[in-house]
């Protein structure tokens, strides 16, 4: 990308803001800002969709998060839909209106799409869509990545829904246990649609994380002090921490199933030395902490919603804050109780007990500073806040019928029956749905600019929570009553007969809820009461910036945890262009980055504008996807390489020319518009990347030692020679050599020497090659079979993986090398370099910790 | 908020109506099943009176006339921090206690090894000699009532998991691992139980029953496991035996002195069996004919062939030779 400014660049004078940093000596700042209203024209010039195609090329979050939302709506429908066909089925004992094999598939579908299609996603998407806005912003800084992530979310979902309609759906539940998802017993391609097509899903859930973690650490408006932020930018920033470090543990879980059934690596098989266990404590490991991700941005919802119908301030913004933050640490220490009845040790299951009891303490503090916010106002009783004290009371019952299945002995009855069944919905529903659906009713007039109806809202509310009560209440009782999950009929005998009928009864109850709601959505786009500015008389930014393309007209400083309360003037500052930004000299988007703590505005970044890339870079990666799903080879191919082609493109845009003096931010500040260090996106971007790589490297290296504990008798010697030291000394000392010339060479580009540093480059890519010679040499010697045992398996895994580090490695030395060849990097134009760098941080310690694991811990044993 | 207390009072009528049905852990017959039910019991009040406290506490800002001052720090501390943290130290080490309570018993007199199938139970009782083998059963367990019986859990393809809501809680059964838990019914009686993990397309009909009998039905039983199953008496049940035999029924179904297959459900006691294809059918001659014909239909995808070439009068011969095994 390279600037263009289209005829001469206006210079109005500018506004004097009380305060505002002097401009640096070195000359008049570059792209001057324009409060006036020719300032305004280039705004909007700036931020205009396209005239063509808009909806593929847009990349706007504004534009992205409402097209996320529709989709994730649309994926509640269609799970919603095949659990009423559920219900149908089991309203009677014996019934055969859905025969078993499609009973299985709607199942682990409904799981499957309710979380990873809607749940996550659609909370991603709410945060997406409203975070800019709330956080001052124009944009989050990775607006390309989140429509890859959105595009990818929805090919790949439709992907996944649609397979039921061929009957070649999942059917393996949404936990996919092994050995019943592996080779033997499922050899058919409904397993593939799950691991494939989810794993995907998965990767655009990771994008949009990074999108999240990125846009609130460095684009908030200036002033906004990690204190002032809105208590939904905390809970979502713990939520895309745990996205970031959860999903990776159930993508391994994935890739080693499928690797089993592919490639024959035995990681699940018992009969060879794996373990059913290991998937269940990977996928736990990440799906526990899934309950949270959906639930704190939920909750993160209602705390932003309360004070405006409380008439007061949050009570307990810090009280929340902390909760989130350690309800995201804990979730990590509790997903062994979802496996209460495999028999693991009575002393570890207490450990998880009392972890999985302790929650209920920050979730305590939640609901009371709730209640007290309440209590400290004079609250008003509006449609979203009907939704709030919905979900309070259903979640509340969620969360006690939760103290019970941590109780070991309790769940070792209840485990797998209608109780749980009952009792995460009330979770899920009642602290998700609940609260999203007061979401909808609070946010819409942002996106529309009009109300939803407050008499079909009440319908839809007394629908639902009737409904939903109604159908879920029972449950618990059928549970005790011995109903097991997942079965598609029932005996006669079992008095269950009445609370299964009850149970589909209400159910249509509660989706005809869930009908009025989407009918009023789609008719009150015509027809809803004009919104005005901030219908709700709300603190927040959001509602400052309506539904303009660009957000704000300029981006005031915010000195308050309520701007819109506590800052009278904001909103005339806002409009009259006195803050930051109010122009876009150069027609391209803009946005402030801004420092993580203390949000001092730091640079100006330029944004990619509209663009066909993230869209192709999905449909050609979801069209190989499906190909390699069904086993059409050349398809695969054709579009593998297509998809490879886009991603190159996009990355080769990366980093692109900028100017190099200071440039205007309006205020009279003037910012650099470019960063080649750890103050720019990009590092940050990739950080927080390459902490879910260390994730995924940390569970590989679990996988490996646990298997060895579990199955200790299948472990070495088995046929191969035993790893040691020495064998894998020639191969660390290449990747040490490696790691330290790329550290070398980044001291040389500081100091421009420009030739020296594309050597040093070239002798890291040749020590990487060196390495990975090396290290493949040496693996054929030891003689590991993958196939044979799962020590064989695990290895080839692990040394696989950090492989492919050092490949990646290679790779990036040499496109820092054709860029250095052609005048794209300098001293000063020397970001893609550091972030190449970052890799290396991971890629070499990473590699030398596999190698010191693999060759080092057969010995520790013996 | 009137149609949502009626909803109420709808489900707790429910929750009242009696806790019968033969699978209910709401009618704990052991001891482990019923120091749970009390746990649950002190569970469901205890969460009774929170729900009750939470939603009187969320409504009174909505119906109190005048506002005054609140103490943010008796909401965040007394609920948030002092309610749960008292709860759980109570409750946790109750619970661990009750969860040792399971897990440790005293030797027992019986022991069994079952192994869950894709769809069905073997039993296998170890002997106390140790020098013969296991003596076998299907689908169907007897225990002496009022002792300790300790289950040695197995998979034979996927995971299963073994679970008689009146007895005790649920354990898994895992390839490669071997789980071991007690049962013990107080009284004599039939206590039915499911697989309760999901274990494929016929998850649903994997009913399990466990006899409860007096010691010494228990040991007049037990001694005959040892007899071969008795000779056909009659010419119908010898064409039955010979059909069962030239069908090749024997390559997967064991039926002591007659054939020796474990690929499917031993079939030694087949004709006082509770149910059919581990719950697809009542026991009895009909269903029995009507399992061997379609037991396909009846049970999709589970490993025996529906026989429909049968004819008549020979479907006849062998479910009645069948239902003489007993």
């Amino acid at each position: 990308m390279t600037i263009t400014i289209d005829g001469p660049i206006p210079r109005p004078g500018r506004p004097s803001a009380p305060g505002a940093a002097a401009h640096p000596p070195g000359g008049e700042p570059q792209y001057p800002q324009s409060s006036g209203p020719d300032g305004l024209e280039r705004l909007k010039q700036a931020w205009a969709k396209p005239r063509r195609f808009a909806i593929f090329k847009e990349m706007n979050n504004n534009h992205i998060g409402v097209l996320y939302i529709a989709t994730g709506f649309l994926f509640l429908l269609g799970a919603g839909a095949l659990s009423l066909l559920m219900r149908i089925q089991l309203a009677w004992p014996g019934l055969t209106f859905i025969d078993a094999a499609r009973y299985n598939q709607f199942f682990t579908m409904h799981g499957t799409a309710m979380m990873f299609l809607f749940a996550v996603p659609i909370v991603e998407a709410v945060a997406v869509l409203l975070l800019p806005a709330m956080l001052g912003t124009r944009d989050m800084p990775f607006p390309r990545l989140s429509a890859l992530g959105y595009w990818a979310y929805a090919l790949g979902g439709t992907l996944v829904f649609s397979s039921l309609f061929f009957s070649i759906a999942p059917d393996g539940g949404w936990f996919m246990y092994p050995p019943l998802t592996g080779p033997e017993f499922s050899p058919g391609v409904n397993t593939e649609v799950w691991l494939l097509g989810l794993g995907f899903v998965e990767l655009a859930a990771i994008a949009a994380a990074v999108e999240l973690i990125v846009g609130i650490l460095k684009t908030r408006a200036p002033g906004m002090t990690l204190g002032r932020m809105p208590i939904f930018a905390w809970y979502m920033l713990v939520t895309a921490g745990m996205i970031m470090i959860g999903m990776p543990a159930v993508i391994v879980a994935d890739i080693l199933l499928e690797l089993e059934r592919s490639f024959g690596m035995p990681f699940y098989d018992a009969a060879r030395g794996g373990d059913p266990l290991l998937w269940q404590h990977l996928f736990w490991l990440f799906g526990h902490p899934e309950v949270y991700i959906i639930f704190l941005p939920a909750a993160g919802f209602v705390s932003m919603m309360l004070p405006s119908f409380a008439r007061t301030k949050l009570v307990g913004y810090t009280w929340l804050a902390i909760a989130a933050v350690s309800v995201g640490f804990l979730s990590f220490g509790l997903w062994v109780h979802h496996m209460y009845s495999t028999g693991l040790p009575l002393l570890s299951l207490a450990f998880f007990s009392a972890a999985s009891s302790a929650i209920a303490i920050p979730m305590g503090i939640q609901v009371f500073a709730w209640i007290a916010t309440l209590w400290d106002g004079k609250p008003v009783l509006r449609v979203p806040m009907l939704f709030i004290l919905g979900f309070l009371f259903i979640f509340t019952i969620g969360g006690l019928t939760g103290i019970m299945v941590a109780a070991v002995p309790y769940d070792w009855q209840v485990h797998d029956t209608y109780f749980v069944v009952a009792h995460f919905h009330y979770v899920l529903i009642g602290g998700m749905l609940f609260p999203l659906f007061a979401a909808f009713y609070y946010w819409m007039p942002v996106v529309s600019g009009r109300m939803l109806s407050e008499r079909l809202g009440r319908w839809a509310f007394w629908l639902m929570f009737i409904g939903f009560n109604g159908a879920f209440l029972p449950m618990h009782v059928t549970g005790l009553r011995g109903m097991p999950r997942r079965i598609y009929t029932y005996a006669g005998d079992l008095g269950l007969n009445t609370l299964n009928m009850v149970t589909s009864v209400f159910s249509f109850v509660f989706a005809a809820g869930v009908l009025v709601f989407a009918w009023d959505a789609v008719r009150h786009w015509r027809t809803g009461p004009e919104a005005g500015s901030n219908p709700w008389d709300a603190p927040s930014l959001e509602w400052q910036s309506g539904n303009k393309s660009y957000g704000f007209r300029s981006i005031v400083p915010v000195t308050s945890r309520y701007p819109l309360w506590d800052q009278p003037d904001f909103a005339d500052d806002e409009m009259a262009g006195r803050g930051y930004l109010p122009d876009a000299p150069t027609r391209e988007r803009e946005a402030l980055i801004t420092g993580p703590i203390t949000g001092e505005p730091e640079q100006l970044m330029r944004m990619p504008g509209p663009d066909w890339v993230a869209f192709l870079a999905s449909l050609f990666s979801a069209v190989a996807l499906a190909a390699v799903t069904l086993q059409f080879g050349p398809v695969a191919a054709v579009f593998g390489v297509l998809a490879v082609l886009a991603f190159g493109k996009w990355l080769w845009s990366l980093d692109p020319e900028k100017p190099r003096g200071l440039v205007d931010a309006g205020r009279g500040t003037a910012l650099p518009a470019y960063s080649n260090n750890s103050s720019s996106v990009g590092w940050w971007g990739m950080m927080v990347v390459l902490i879910s790589d260390a994730a995924v490297i940390v569970s590989l290296a679990f996988a490996y030692l646990f298997l060895w504990t579990a199955r200790p008798m299948t472990w070495p010697p088995d046929g191969s020679a035993l790893p040691t030291f020495e064998g894998v000394a020639p191969i660390g000392f290449s990747v040490i050599l490696a790691y330290a010339l790329f550290l070398w060479a980044e001291r040389l580009i500081r100091a421009d020497l420009r030739g020296a540093t594309a050597i040093a480059l070239v002798g890291v890519a040749l020590l990487a090659v060196l390495a990975l010679w090396l290290g493949w040499g040496w693996f054929r010697d030891l003689g590991i079979d993958h196939t044979a045992t799962s020590y064989g398996a695990a290895v080839t895994a692990l040394l696989g993986y950090m492989g492919l580090h050092l490949a990646g490695g290679a790779f990036m030395a040499m496109w820092c090398v054709v860029r250095l060849g052609l005048g794209m990097m300098d001293a000063w134009r020397s970001l893609t370099l550091r972030v190449c760098l970052l890799w290396w941080h991971v890629a070499a310690p990473g590699a030398i910790a596999v190698l010191i694991l693999v060759a080092g811990f057969p010995h520790v044993t013996g | 908020m009137r149609a949502d207390r009626r909803a109420g009072a709808a489900a707790l009528a429910l929750l009242l109506a009696g806790c019968d049905g033969p699978q209910s852990s709401l009618d704990p017959g052991g001891p482990a099943a019923d120091s749970i039910h009390t746990l649950g019991t002190i569970m469901y009040v205890g969460a009774a009176a929170v729900t009750l406290l939470v939603t009187v506490l969320m409504l009174v800002p909505f119906l109190r006339r005048r506002e005054r001052p609140v103490r943010r720090n008796l909401f965040l501390w007394g609920g948030g921090v002092v309610l749960p943290s008292v709860t759980l130290l109570f409750l946790v080490p109750y619970v661990m206690n009750v969860g040792h309570g399971m897990r440790d018993v005293a030797p027992t007199r019986v022991s069994v090894d079952v192994t869950g199938h894709m769809f069905w139970w073997d039993v296998a009782y170890r002997r106390v000699d140790g020098l013969s083998g296991p003596a076998r059963t299907a689908n169907e367990m007897r225990i002496p009532a009022g002792e300790p019986v300790e289950l040695f859990l197995h998979a034979a393809d996927v995971i299963h998991s073994f679970w008689v809501p009146s007895l005790a809680g649920k354990t898994d059964m895992i390839p490669g691992r071997v789980n071991r838990m007690v049962i013990e019914a107080d009284q004599p009686g039939i206590y039915r139980g499911a697989c309760a993990e999901y274990c494929g397309l016929q998850h649903s009909m994997m009913r399990v029953d466990v006899i409860a009998m007096p010691r010494a039905e228990f040991d007049a039983w037990f001694a005959g496991l040892d007899d071969p199953a008795p000779s056909p008496a009659t010419d119908e049940l010898r064409a039955g035996r010979d059909l069962y035999a030239d069908l090749g029924c024997g390559a997967c179904h064991e039926v002591r002195g007659v054939s020796q297959g474990r690929a499917g459900p031993d079939l030694t006691e087949i004709g006082v069996r509770q149910s059919i294809g581990a719950g697809a059918l009542p026991g009895g001659v009909g269903n029995i004919a009507g399992w061997i014909a379609s037991a396909q239909h009846i049970k999709p995808g589970n490993a025996m062939p529906s026989y429909h070439q049968l004819q008549g009068p020979q479907l006849r011969a062998l479910a009645a030779y069948m239902e003489s095994l007993r």
